[in-house]
């Protein structure tokens, strides 16, 4: 059927399906908010809307800081499987630093919006981009967590298969959360802010 | 301190009291007996921490039972309301209780009762169809079934603390939001689904991979059996619609909690937004219920015709082409939205084609009951009564999937006719059917016959007294969830003979529940009676018959291979020809070991419900961290498996040796 050996690949094998499994369940959480963002999007209720209030430059920074996060988290798996304990952690740590960056950019610009009058309860538009750029960052900030918490393990108990595996789906789960980035960048930023 | 939290939360209208304080006292007794019996810690490692399927499943269907009764004291209370109150009466309950009751009923039945009862189901029975021992994800599971209760629990303290939704089961805006239901009920309905929605997404996900993964050596796709494949269709629209489920609940909830304007009526919110989402999940979500069931019947009638299924493949096409159409129907619940007669006719159309694939289904079922040995024992009773009552609801469904005609049905007791009529004698009938199939498989002996035909008579005559007024007084103009009607219109005939209908439907309820009873007082006084010491009562055809009843722990003490559809059937020809090989040799096996930490995740979720729901941020705020804390506690715990020696696998597998010698014997 496959070639599939030993417990530990097979356990390995099925718990990187159901990740996988998961991932495109939240794709279509996203999808979700995507649609009613499309749908609301020019519901402004006499508010700003998106050519008046998003920066591009800004947002390019932003992006910027999480697409290079995610070659550092391919960087970092690559020495996980190398076995190479230290630059695991640079790479790790280097991942979380872009991240904090991105979450920091991203909340920074809720509170200029908010603070211009165009918080999340102004209009429909709003509420829809709050939620959808918001639910994007609470993803972030989770897999932030979710880091610290495995540099701590490793750091006690080395790089144990199950460390192995859980980095790998780390990685996915990071680079999952760059494609959903790309299209709110596209479809939010760049489209509404034309 | 407390936000919205005072003593006006208490209820304070005789019938809820009446209802809160037999939840209190049911509970108090509850706890009163195990402290008495000392049966706490029984109960923690024996079941409540357990990573067991077997257990989980059972526990997922006491639940559920639980909430069925729940759910139909408030249809015996609609009922009886809407027989009463015409003219001048008002009937026995005000207005305000008579919108919560509905709404409560709607919601309890879907999530709490049918979805509660399929899980438990595809717990019990999937690992041992598949031939494996254990689901993907052991901990993942008890989560999810952990995420059930505590959302049940949540949708229950709002009869004692507050009020529930008066919305309906599904909380259409702009009625649900802020401005016209300013109290905590849609707020309860709102975190309660979100609760148990999210561990019905994680099961879906766990089932999906165990499915894929984990079927024992030689059972390819195409020799699973069709309960399997009902489920995996079922989990995959689990996977694609229940996300939808968590972001329209999370916008109407922000929209109620922190006044954005998703749906609103106001500030750029769109109301049919939320319609249009809310059935691009609940239109799957009926599919998602109803597919198992199918599975079940294609159990049922190959065991109890004693043929082996006809059409399997066209089965599982047909479970496949209902997957995918599922998803493209939504918007048959609202044609009245004013679409546009292209977009109606589209839906139209796609919802007159999806029972083409249910046709197929039912005559490949009565083919294959064509020339076989019928045992018409009560599962095979309900199918029959499915059979039956399913085609009526088919074709009422069919009629109302032309726009034009649903333009008059829209919203009325047709409607309401139409929709029990599939739950009730599709998914619930199906259910039931499974609960009499596999109960000796689960407990080790068989349920009373006799008591069981009563229950499925009173059931099936119940229903068509119940629901065929209903018909009726919808195409005289009656819509749903009327309080009260005008005398002149003639209806309470009808709405009298449909509350005795439900009567009858209570009296199958009482002879199930007096079936229980009597069988487990049977099976303690008179073991030999109905215990089921072969493991294989029916003569069945699948590997979970392979098994003792009830199966060991492990499920299987050698993992069997598989080299036709029925695996079992292959299995026991084989015997009678072929002499038997080398003795078997048993190794270790690895199970999950038991642990807690599902319920502080479940815990923690209700205390974030139950903090937003009243404005008690601090409370929310704790319960988050206890669920970030108890996940972080289980990433970082290693030990979590335990291993049976061989040796201990050996003498239970001898023992039950001896014990079908003897019942050869005998």
């Amino acid at each position: 059927m496959n070639n599939i050996t030993t417990e530990q690949e097979q356990s390995d094998d099925k718990t990187v399906f159901g990740f996988w499994v998961y991932l495109m369940t939240d794709c279509v959480l996203f999808a979700t908010l995507f649609a009613t963002y499309a749908v609301l999007q020019h519901n402004t209720a006499g508010g700003a809307d998106a050519k008046e209030l998003f920066s591009l430059p800004y947002v390019l920074v932003e992006t910027m800081l999480l697409l290079i996060s995610s070659y550092t988290s391919g960087l970092m798996l690559l020495s996980a499987r190398a076995g190479n304990k230290r630059s695991v952690f640079i790479w790790l740590a280097a991942t979380v630093a872009l991240g904090l960056g991105f979450l920091g950019m991203e909340l920074n610009e809720f509170h200029k919006l908010a603070s211009e009058g165009s918080s999340w309860n102004r209009s429909g538009f709003l509420s829809a981009f709050f939620t959808l750029i918001g639910t994007h960052g609470i993803h972030i900030a989770t897999g932030l967590l979710w880091a610290a918490v495995m540099a701590i393990r490793i750091a006690k108990t080395g790089l144990t298969n199950t460390m192995l595996r859980r980095l790998t789906l780390f990685s996915m789960f990071w680079h999952f959360l760059d494609i959903v980035w790309i299209c709110i960048f596209t479809f939010v930023y760049l489209l509404g802010g034309r | 301190m407390l936000g919205r939290l005072n003593w006006d939360a208490l209820p304070d209208v005789p019938i809820t009291i009446g209802g809160a304080v037999m939840l209190v006292v049911m509970g108090i007794v509850a706890v009163a007996a195990m402290t008495y019996f000392k049966k706490w810690r029984w109960l923690w490692t024996n079941w409540l921490t357990s990573l067991d399927p077997k257990k989980i499943g059972i526990m997922y269907i006491i639940v559920s039972v639980l909430m069925l009764l729940r759910g139909a004291a408030d249809a015996l209370m609609l009922r009886a309301q809407q027989a009463t109150s015409a003219g001048n009466s008002h009937g026995v309950i005000s207005a305000d209780t008579f919108q919560q009751v509905f709404s409560a009923h709607g919601s309890i039945m879907i999530f709490f009762v049918a979805m509660g009862f399929m899980f438990g189901l595809i717990n019990l029975i999937v690992p041992l169809q598949i031939g494996s021992r254990d689901v993907a994800f052991p901990f993942l599971n008890s989560v999810s079934f952990w995420l059930f209760v505590a959302g049940m629990v949540l949708i229950n303290v709002s009869l004692v603390i507050g009020e529930f939704s008066t919305a309906g089961w599904l909380a259409y805006p702009p009625l649900s939001e802020l401005r016209y239901s300013p109290g905590v009920g849609v707020d309860y309905w709102i975190w309660s689904l979100q609760i148990a929605g999210v561990g019905s997404l994680l099961s879906g996900i766990n089932f999906l991979v165990t499915i894929l993964k984990m079927r024992a050596p030689g059972m390819t796709l195409m020799r699973m059996p069709i309960f399997c494949w009902s489920v995996l269709c079922s989990m995959v629209l689990v996977a694609f619609a229940f996300p939808i489920l968590t972001a329209t609940l999370l916008m109407l909830g922000l929209d109620r909690s922190l006044g954005m304007h998703f749906f609103t009526s106001d500030f750029g919110g769109n109301a049919m937004m939320y319609v249009n989402l809310i059935w691009a999940w609940g239109h799957p979500e009926v599919y998602i219920l109803i597919l198992p069931a199918f599975g079940i019947f294609s159990e049922v009638v190959a065991t109890f015709s004693q043929k082996k299924l006809f059409g399997y493949t066209s089965m599982v096409w047909a479970l496949g082409a209902i997957t995918v159409l599922s998803f493209i129907v939504w918007l048959h619940h609202f044609f009245t939205m004013g679409a546009g007669a292209d977009v109606n006719a589209f839906f139209g159309i796609m919802t007159m084609i999806i029972s083409i694939p249910t046709g197929v289904k039912v005559f490949n079922w009565l083919f294959t009951m064509y020339r076989g040995r019928i045992i018409f024992s009560t599962p095979m009773l309900w199918f029959l009564g499915f059979v039956l009552t399913f085609a009526i609801g088919g074709m009422t469904g069919v009629l109302m999937s032309v726009p034009a005609i649903d333009f008059q049905m829209h919203n009325s007791l047709f409607l309401v006719a139409h929709f029990h009529n599939m739950i009730i004698g599709g998914v619930l009938f199906g259910y039931f059917a499974g609960y009499m199939y596999w109960f000796p498989k689960i407990t080790g002996f068989k349920l009373n016959e006799r008591l069981g035909n009563i229950a499925f008579w009173c059931w099936l005559i119940g229903f068509f007294f119940a629901f065929m007024p209903l018909y009726v007084l919808g195409i005289m103009g009656a819509t749903r969830r009327l309080d009260h009607y005008d005398a002149s219109l003639g209806w309470q005939g009808l709405f009298i003979v449909a509350g005795l209908g439900v009567l009858i439907i209570a009296a199958g309820v009482a002879f199930q529940l007096l079936q229980l009873a009597v069988s487990v007082w049977t099976h303690f006084k008179h073991p030999q009676r109905n215990a089921d010491l072969t493991g294989d009562p029916w003569n069945g055809r699948t590997l979970e018959w392979a098994t003792s009843s009830p199966a060991a722990e492990y499920n299987f003490a050698v993992i069997p291979t598989v080299t036709d559809r029925d695996a079992w059937w292959k299995i026991k020809q084989d015997r009678q020809t072929k002499k038997p090989g080398n003795p078997i040799v048993y190794e270790d096996i690895a199970v999950p070991k038991n642990t807690g930490v599902a319920l502080f995740v479940a815990a923690g979720s209700f205390m974030v419900g139950f903090g937003i729901i009243w404005h008690i941020w601090w409370l929310a705020l704790a319960g988050l961290a206890v669920v970030i804390a108890s996940v972080i506690h289980r990433l970082n715990d290693d030990d979590t498996e335990q291993v049976i020696p061989a040796a201990e696998i050996a003498a239970s597998e001898a023992a039950r040796m001896s014990r079908l010698k003897q019942k050869v014997a005998v």
